[in-house]
C-alpha cells in the first residue's frame, strides 16, 4: 500500500488520516486526495481520530454494495463503530436512535415517524412551503444590502418547516436552532453536545406531555396520541426520535439551500437554465445534480461489518469500521460522465447524496420539495442576486458534520 | 413487463412515487403500493430507473 500511496499525507502507522483537507480554491469539490485513492485503491484503510483504522470506500458501486449489504451494521454502540469524533460517539450514545440500529429494531423504529414524508404528505405541504418561501424573500429584499442569505433563507426555511411538521413553536427557534447548531459542531466536546441534547430531551419532553393532553395535526402529537398510547413506543423513545427529526431538519436542507445556491451563482450558465424554466422536471434535475455535486454529509456514512465481507479483491473482517466515502463516490467517472462538472441538465438521480440501503434518509422527499420550492422561486423573485465578496473567502463549514457556509452575502 | 415488490422490504423513501407516480404508490405508513402491475411500454423508462434507485432493492421488473 505504502507503495502506491507514497504522495499522501502519513502518519507514522503508514496509514493515512481521514478526513481530508479539501482545496481552499475548490470549495465545492471533495478533497484531492479521496480523488486519488479512488483511482489508484478505492478501498483502503485509514485512520481516525481515536487511531482506529476502518475501511474507506471511494467507489459508487462499492458504497452503493456495502450500504444495502445485510451483514454491515450501523450499531454505534458496539465496538468497532468509526465514529466521527468524540462528539460523535458522546451524541450517538446520548441520543439512541433507529439511525444506529440494524433489524429488527431499526424498522420498527422508523416506521413510527414515516407518515409525515410520504410523498403525497410532503406534495401536500409545497403550498405552504412556497408561501414561506415567499415571505423570507420578501423580508429579504426589504431589508438592508448585503444580507446574510444563511440567516435570510437557508436556515430559516428549514426550520420553519420542520417545526410546523413536528408542532414545535417556531417562536423558540433561537433556542432549538442553537442547539441543533452545536450537535452538527464537528469539534465540540463531547460534554457540550451532550448538554445540548439534554436541552432539547428537556424542552421536547415537555411539549410532547403537553400533546398529550391537547393533541394537534402534528407528529409529536401522533407520537403520543398513537404510538406512545398504544404501547409501541415509550415516552422516552418518542423523545429521542424528536430529537432526531428537530436536529436532522436543520443540519441538512439548510446546508444544501446555501450552499447550492453558491454553486448556481458561480455557474451563471447553469442558472440561467433553472431562472429561465418553468418545467418542474428541470429544477427537479437541477435539485439531483446539486446533491450529488456537492454531496453535504462529507464526512462519508459509517458503518461496523458483522460479519467478514468480501469485497473488490479485499476482505473486511467481522468487528472492522467502514466509511463510505459518498462525496467521492457521487464523482465515480466510472458512473458519471465527466463528473467534476455540475451539469443540471444530467441524469442524476442515482447518486447516494442521501446515502442507500435501509437507512437512506427518511426526510428526502421533504428535503427535495424545499429544494426544487427554493430554486425555482428565488432566481425569478431576484434575478439580479449575487454573492457580496470573493467566494474563496467565505467562511466554509470544513470543520462541521454536514458541509456547508456559516454564512454568506449576497446583495441585489 | 410486470412489475412486483417486496413490500417488507421497502424503507419508504419514495423515490418510485416521485419517479413513477402511475405505476407505485405509498400506504398510509409509505410503504410501496403497485397502481399498475402491468404497465404501458411507455412506462419502461421510469419503471427501470424505479427499480434502479430503489435503496432496499425492492422493485422487480419481470419480463414474461
Amino acid at each position: 500500500m505504502a507503495d502506491t500511496l507514497t504522495s499522501f499525507d502519513e502518519n507514522p502507522h503508514g496509514l493515512v488520516d481521514f478526513p481530508m483537507a479539501k482545496e481552499q480554491t475548490c470549495p465545492f469539490d471533495p478533497p484531492p486526495a479521496l480523488k486519488r485513492i479512488q483511482d489508484e485503491q478505492p478501498l483502503t484503510r485509514v485512520r481516525l481520530w481515536d487511531g482506529s483504522s476502518p475501511w474507506l470506500v471511494t467507489r459508487f458501486e462499492d458504497v452503493r454494495t456495502l450500504l444495502s449489504d445485510a451483514r454491515v451494521s450501523s450499531n454505534a454502540l458496539g465496538d468497532g463503530f468509526p465514529h466521527f469524533n468524540a462528539a460523535g460517539k458522546a451524541r450517538f450514545q446520548s441520543n439512541h436512535t433507529f439511525v444506529n440500529m440494524d433489524a429488527p429494531e431499526h424498522p420498527r423504529m422508523r416506521k413510527m415517524v414515516t407518515r409525515p414524508f410520504m410523498v403525497k404528505r410532503v406534495e401536500a405541504l409545497r403550498p405552504q412551503i412556497q408561501a414561506m418561501t415567499n415571505e423570507l424573500i420578501d423580508e429579504m429584499l426589504a431589508g438592508p444590502k448585503p444580507a446574510d442569505f444563511i440567516e435570510a433563507l437557508a436556515l430559516p426555511l428549514p426550520s420553519l418547516v420542520i417545526s410546523e411538521l413536528l408542532g414545535v413553536p417556531y417562536q423558540d427557534h433561537k433556542f432549538f436552532q442553537d442547539q441543533s447548531a452545536v450537535l452538527a459542531e464537528r469539534d465540540a466536546a463531547p460534554e457540550k453536545v451532550v448538554a445540548a441534547i439534554d436541552a432539547l430531551r428537556d424542552y421536547l419532553g415537555q411539549l410532547i406531555q403537553a400533546k398529550r393532553k391537547s393533541p394537534q395535526q402534528d407528529l409529536l402529537s401522533e407520537l403520543v396520541t398513537e404510538r406512545v398510547d398504544n404501547d409501541e413506543l415509550t415516552d422516552q423513545d418518542a423523545v429521542e426520535l424528536s430529537i432526531l427529526l428537530l436536529a436532522a431538519g436543520h443540519e441538512t436542507t439548510a446546508n444544501m439551500i446555501g450552499l447550492g445556491t453558491l454553486a448556481l451563482l458561480q455557474h451563471p450558465d447553469q442558472l440561467a437554465l433553472v431562472r429561465e424554466t418553468d418545467d418542474p422536471a428541470v429544477v427537479s434535475k437541477t435539485v439531483e445534480e446539486l446533491l450529488r455535486w456537492l454531496t453535504i454529509p462529507h464526512l462519508g456514512r459509517r458503518r461496523v461489518a458483522a460479519e467478514d465481507i468480501e469485497i473488490g479483491g479485499v476482505v473486511i473482517r467481522a468487528g472492522e469500521g467502514i466509511i463510505c466515502a459518498a462525496d467521492i463516490a457521487n464523482r465515480d467517472p466510472a458512473e458519471f460522465e465527466n463528473p467534476d462538472a455540475l451539469d443540471i441538465t444530467r441524469d442524476a438521480r442515482k447518486h447516494v447524496a442521501f446515502g442507500f440501503g435501509v437507512h437512506q434518509c427518511l426526510g428526502q422527499p421533504l428535503a427535495r420539495v424545499e429544494l426544487q420550492v427554493v430554486w425555482s422561486t428565488l432566481f425569478k423573485r431576484v434575478p439580479t442576486l449575487a454573492l457580496s465578496g470573493d467566494f474563496r473567502d467565505l467562511p466554509y463549514k470544513h470543520d462541521a458534520l454536514i458541509y456547508g457556509l456559516y454564512d454568506m452575502p449576497v446583495t441585489w | 413487463m410486470r412489475i412486483e415488490v417486496d413490500a417488507p422490504k421497502c424503507v419508504t423513501s419514495g423515490q418510485c412515487v416521485m419517479i413513477a407516480p402511475d405505476v407505485f404508490d405509498q400506504d398510509d405508513d409509505g410503504i410501496v403500493i403497485v397502481l399498475d402491475e402491468n404497465p404501458a411500454e411507455g412506462q419502461r423508462g421510469v419503471v427501470e430507473e424505479s427499480a434502479a434507485v430503489c435503496p432496499a432493492a425492492a422493485i422487480f421488473v419481470i419480463e414474461d
